[in-house]
Parts: C-alpha cells; sequence; structure tokens
C-alpha cells in the first residue's frame, strides 16, 4: 500500500508544470478544432437554408435555419434510400463473408501441428508485396468472374486481406493456447466443433476488431463502383455522393418524381441536400464510433505486436 | 485433425487464388493479343507523363512520410504528458474520427472549404480580408498544400493512437529512476522516449518507404474533385492508370504504367524489408 502510494507521488511529482500543462492543452484544443472544424462547417450548411447558401456562401454558423434539405432528402430520396440501402447489405454480407473466410484462413496458421503453414503464410503475404496492377483486375472482374454490375462485385474483391489474416492469426495464437485445443480433442470434439464451439467464442475481441475493419471499409468504399458500377440501381451510398458533387441534377434524375419538371429540380435545395447526404452516411460511423474506437486501438496494438 | 488442417486451408486456397489471379489473368484475348515486347513501356515513358506521375508520387510519399512520422510522434508525447487523462481521452477520440471517414467525404469537405462560388474560404475568410476571391480548383500552386493537409488531417489521429500505444507500454520505472537521477522533462523525453520508441518509427517509415511507389487514389483523385487543370501536381500513378483504363480506354498504356508500378514498387519493398531485417530481425514482413 504505502509502495503503490509512494509511486503516485512520485509520478505526480514526475509532471510537466501547470504553464507547459495549459500550453500543450492549448495545442490540441486548436488540433481538435481543425480536426472537428469541416465536419462542423457541413453540419452546419446542411441545416443552412438554401438561398442563404447562395447568397452568403457556406458558413459555421446558419444564418437562417431549415431542415428543408433532410425533408427533401426523406421524402423524395428514392435514389438515396435505396444506395444507403446496398450500402447496408453491403456492409453486412460482406463482413460476415469476410469474416468467415479470414478466419478459416488464419486459424491453421496459428496451429503448430499445421505442416504447411509457412507455405500458406507466404501465399497470402505475397499478395501484400506484389500485385498485377489495376488493368489485369479489372479484367478478371470483367471477364473472367462476370460479376461486374451485380451487387457482388462490391463485396468479392475485399473478402480476403493478408493483413487482417495477419492480425487475426496473432489473435488466435496468443489467446487460445494448444493446451484448450488438446483436451477439447480428448473430450472428443471434432475439429469444426473445436473451431466453431471453443476457438471462436475465445477470440470475441479478435473478431470484433477485425469485423468492425471490415465493417469499415465495406462502408466507406467507393472504389469499386467507381471501376466497376455503371447501373446507377447498384450505386452505394459513398458512390452516390461521389455523382452528387459533381452534378446535384443527379439526384433528381433517379426519382421519377422530379425528373418531369425541371422546375422542381430549380427549387430543389441542391446545395443541403448534398451535405445532408454526406451527414447521413457519417451518422453510422459516428453512433458506431465508441465500439470502433474501443477495439481499433486494441486491433492496432496487437497488429503492431507481431507473431 | 487432417481435416481442419487440410481442408479449410484449401477454402483459403481458393480465396487466394482469387487474390492472385489479380496479378495475371488467364484469359485466352491477353494470349491472343499481339506480343510488343518493351513497347508499350516506350511509349509510356516518351510521354512527359510517365516523369509527371512519378515525381509527383515519391515526393508527396515523402511529404507524407517524414510529416506522419514527426507530427504524430511529437503529439504522442506531448498527449502523453497532459495531466489530465480525461482530457487526452478526449483530445484522442476527436483526432481518430477523421480517420473513419471515406474520402469521398473528405472531398465533400474540401469542396465546403474551397468551392468558388460559395465556399468558406472564398465567401466569408476572403471577402471580409477585402481581396479577390480565388479560383481553387483551377489553381495548381495551392494544392500540394491542401492536399498534404487533408492526408495529415486523416492520418495523424490514428498514428497518435498507434503511437501512444507504444508509449504506455514503456515502463514507468524508467522514468522514476531518471527523476532521482535529476532529469528534467525534456531530458526525459528525448533519452528514454524517443529512444525506446525509435525501433516502431523506424519500422512504420519503412513499411511507408516501401509503398513509395503506391499513392493513395482517394486523396489524389476524389479531393482535387478530379479537375484537370490541376493535373500538373495532383496527378500521380493511380490516378493516371486510372484514367487511362476508364475514360481515356488506353489499356495497353495503362497495363505498362500499371505494371512499371507494381515491379518498381516491389523491389522498394524487397530493399525497406531488407533493411528492416538488418535492423531487428522480428519485425521483417518475410
Amino acid at each position: 500500500m504505502e509502495s503503490t502510494e509512494k509511486i503516485k507521488k512520485s509520478r505526480l511529482g514526475n509532471r510537466v508544470s501547470p504553464m507547459t500543462n495549459i500550453g500543450i492543452n492549448a495545442l490540441f484544443i486548436m488540433a481538435s478544432v481543425v480536426c472537428i472544424a469541416p465536419i462542423l462547417l457541413i453540419v452546419a450548411i446542411s441545416f443552412t437554408d438554401e438561398k442563404e447558401l447562395l447568397v452568403n456562401g457556406y458558413h459555421f454558423l446558419p444564418q437562417k435555419f431549415s431542415v428543408k434539405a433532410y425533408d427533401y432528402v426523406i421524402t423524395a430520396g428514392d435514389t438515396i434510400w435505396r444506395a444507403y440501402g446496398i450500402s447496408i447489405v453491403v456492409t453486412l454480407v460482406g463482413t460476415l463473408l469476410s469474416l468467415l473466410i479470414i478466419c478459416l484462413y488464419a486459424y491453421p496458421l496459428s496451429r503448430q501441428s499445421f505442416r504447411y503453414k509457412n507455405f500458406f503464410a507466404f501465399f497470402a503475404y505475397f499478395t501484400m508485396i506484389f500485385g498485377g496492377g489495376l488493368v489485369p483486375w479489372y479484367m478478371v472482374y470483367t471477364q473472367l468472374v462476370p460479376i461486374k454490375n451485380t451487387i457482388w462485385i462490391m463485396i468479392v474483391p475485399y473478402l480476403m486481406n493478408a493483413w487482417y489474416m495477419m492480425i487475426m492469426r496473432t489473435f488466435f495464437r496468443t489467446t487460445v493456447h494448444e493446451s484448450i485445443i488438446e483436451s477439447a480433442k480428448i473430450d472428443g470434439a471434432g475439429e469444426f466443433r473445436t473451431f466453431f464451439v471453443i476457438v471462436l467464442p475465445l477470440c470475441r475481441a479478435g473478431l470484433a476488431t477485425i469485423g468492425l475493419f471490415c465493417t469499415l471499409g465495406y462502408w466507406n468504399d467507393w472504389w469499386l463502383p467507381l471501376v466497376f458500377v455503371t447501373d446507377n440501381k447498384l450505386y452505394n451510398i459513398q458512390y452516390l455522393m461521389y455523382q452528387t458533387l459533381n452534378s446535384i441534377q443527379y439526384l433528381a434524375s433517379g426519382s421519377a418524381q422530379f425528373s418531369e419538371s425541371s422546375k422542381v429540380i430549380a427549387d430543389m435545395p441542391s446545395e443541403g441536400a448534398r451535405m445532408a447526404i454526406a451527414v447521413i452516411s457519417i451518422g453510422p460511423i459516428i453512433f458506431a464510433y465508441p465500439f470502433f474506437q474501443k477495439y481499433f486501438v486494441k486491433g492496432l496494438t496487437i497488429g503492431a505486436v507481431k507473431g | 485433425m487432417l481435416l481442419i488442417n487440410n481442408y479449410i486451408p484449401m477454402i483459403g486456397v481458393v480465396i487466394a487464388f482469387k487474390r492472385y489471379r489479380f496479378h495475371g489473368s488467364f484469359l485466352s484475348s491477353i494470349f491472343k493479343s499481339e506480343w510488343v515486347g518493351f513497347g508499350n513501356f516506350d511509349f509510356f515513358f516518351k510521354t512527359p507523363y510517365a516523369f509527371q506521375i512519378t515525381r509527383n508520387t515519391i515526393l508527396y510519399n515523402l511529404v507524407f512520410i517524414i510529416l506522419g512520422l514527426v507530427v504524430p510522434v511529437a503529439f504522442a508525447i506531448l498527449l502523453n504528458e497532459i495531466t489530465n487523462k480525461w482530457m487526452t481521452k478526449i483530445y484522442q477520440s476527436v483526432m481518430f474520427l477523421p480517420y473513419f471517414l471515406s474520402w469521398i467525404i473528405v472531398s465533400y469537405l474540401a469542396y465546403s472549404f474551397f468551392s468558388i462560388e460559395s465556399g468558406f474560404i472564398n465567401k466569408v475568410v476572403i471577402t471580409s480580408l477585402g481581396l479577390d476571391p480565388i479560383k481553387w480548383y483551377f489553381e495548381p500552386k495551392y494544392w500540394p498544400f491542401i492536399l498534404t493537409f487533408f492526408q495529415l488531417w486523416k492520418y495523424t489521429g490514428y498514428n497518435i493512437v498507434v503511437y501512444l500505444a507504444a508509449i504506455s507500454g514503456i515502463d514507468s520505472e524508467y522514468y522514476e529512476a531518471a527523476e532521482i537521477d535529476g532529469a528534467t522533462k525534456w531530458n526525459q523525453i528525448w533519452s528514454i522516449t524517443v529512444p525506446l520508441l525509435k525501433p516502431l518509427m523506424i519500422i512504420l517509415t519503412l513499411l511507408a518507404v516501401g509503398r513509395i511507389f503506391n499513392a493513395d487514389f482517394g486523396l489524389f483523385y476524389n479531393v482535387p474533385r478530379n479537375s484537370g487543370q490541376l493535373y500538373s501536381v495532383t496527378d500521380v500513378i493511380d490516378t493516371y492508370v486510372y484514367r487511362a483504363l476508364r475514360n481515356t480506354n488506353n489499356i495497353s498504356m495503362a497495363a505498362a504504367a500499371g505494371t512499371y508500378q507494381a515491379i518498381v514498387g516491389c523491389v522498394t519493398v524487397f530493399t525497406a524489408n531488407y533493411v528492416v531485417r538488418k535492423i531487428d530481425s522480428d519485425k521483417a514482413l518475410f
């Protein structure tokens, strides 16, 4: 008891002076403001009246508050909700499949008794070092595996990731001791049963980490639709935003109600609606942010300790 | 035992093969097309773009590597010194946030500041200073700074978390001993924290050096909104290849540039890995 008291005291003494502390805090408040300000700006724009935006430009404080942009997005945005749905489906299916495949690959590599583990480990590493480039990759998905313009194109290319696989392998290796597997075997559990009933539940933290990495990857993906998707029914939310930034008319063109009358388009809260979509797409991330943060930090720390 | 050890990897092999096919497809059309040897490469390297995109890629990455090392390490050390741990948590959370946003969102953020008609800078800052509005998306001279800013903005928080984790792993006894010997905070940082972080700094930097030929497509394509007037400072190998493939449909040229990138990139990775192995063989990638 006494010694911990002492250590606490000495740590207390070993702190920076109050002035320096204030200085550092000031620096970080500035840095934090720089980090958050752009996000606040688009939130502010999304709540500003459209005419105000056209006349006075983008401000941090809406001079004339308005929820018309959200109103528009919610009531008229068939295109937007469809894209949102696609993003959700792709993220859910992609994350689950991806987790399954990564774990199935990583688990044997984590076992000492697996004879070919070095070969398969190299097999995965090699993809991190060398790639054929965009063109052959593009050709594979347009000609050899013709899934261009299907929903699968936004899922399949990201299913396997060598880096996540390595992190998962380290997870298996450090959390599941060989002796646990041995005892399961003695109790008569087959390999599959051991894997699904004993090993996976033990590695829940690892699954959460990799799962969140995958979720983030799928949710934020715009690259696959940019390269492969030309069918506008399949646009995900990120790619829809990409299109919208280039031309706001795009939003209206997808919705039959609006494409008929150009006057309605002119009345559309275009600038605000654009930013409202951006805010709506960030929504889930902010919502899941505490989880993200918790497991990302964990994952990063483990990923750094390569086994 | 045999079942899981051989069967499950087999599923993995199928997946890995999928990735491997990225390296070169087995399509007959490829074999049937005319053999031109290094003709495409020759053609590619004779264009002014070859130099321009290589220069841009390498210079930007060099700047990113240096700033991506110095800024997060300095911030992590300072963050660790803040007396109020609650504040540390808040700063860390806020600065980590940009990492979770896609480049599309970042391009929206950039647009809200730099939009020529109604952007925050043109409408508010410049007007209040009484200057003429700047046509941001047509003026190359600003973009090296803008791109560097957004790169830092997006990744600094992430790197701080990595370094902070390493700092918290340092045994506090070192600091206590140093304090007893009368070392100031400044001494402690330079003689304990920095040397102990050095291995991690070296590894991360070398890994980044290994990828120096690979540019972040999202940054260079989305943030400048693919504006043609800016190509002289924003075009990198990745964006060039993409445009050659999708817009100008010059497949041979795109393939040549892509292969050039893959091979040179592979060489730099091997070199970087060789250096890593020399320093600390445990941390080498292979």
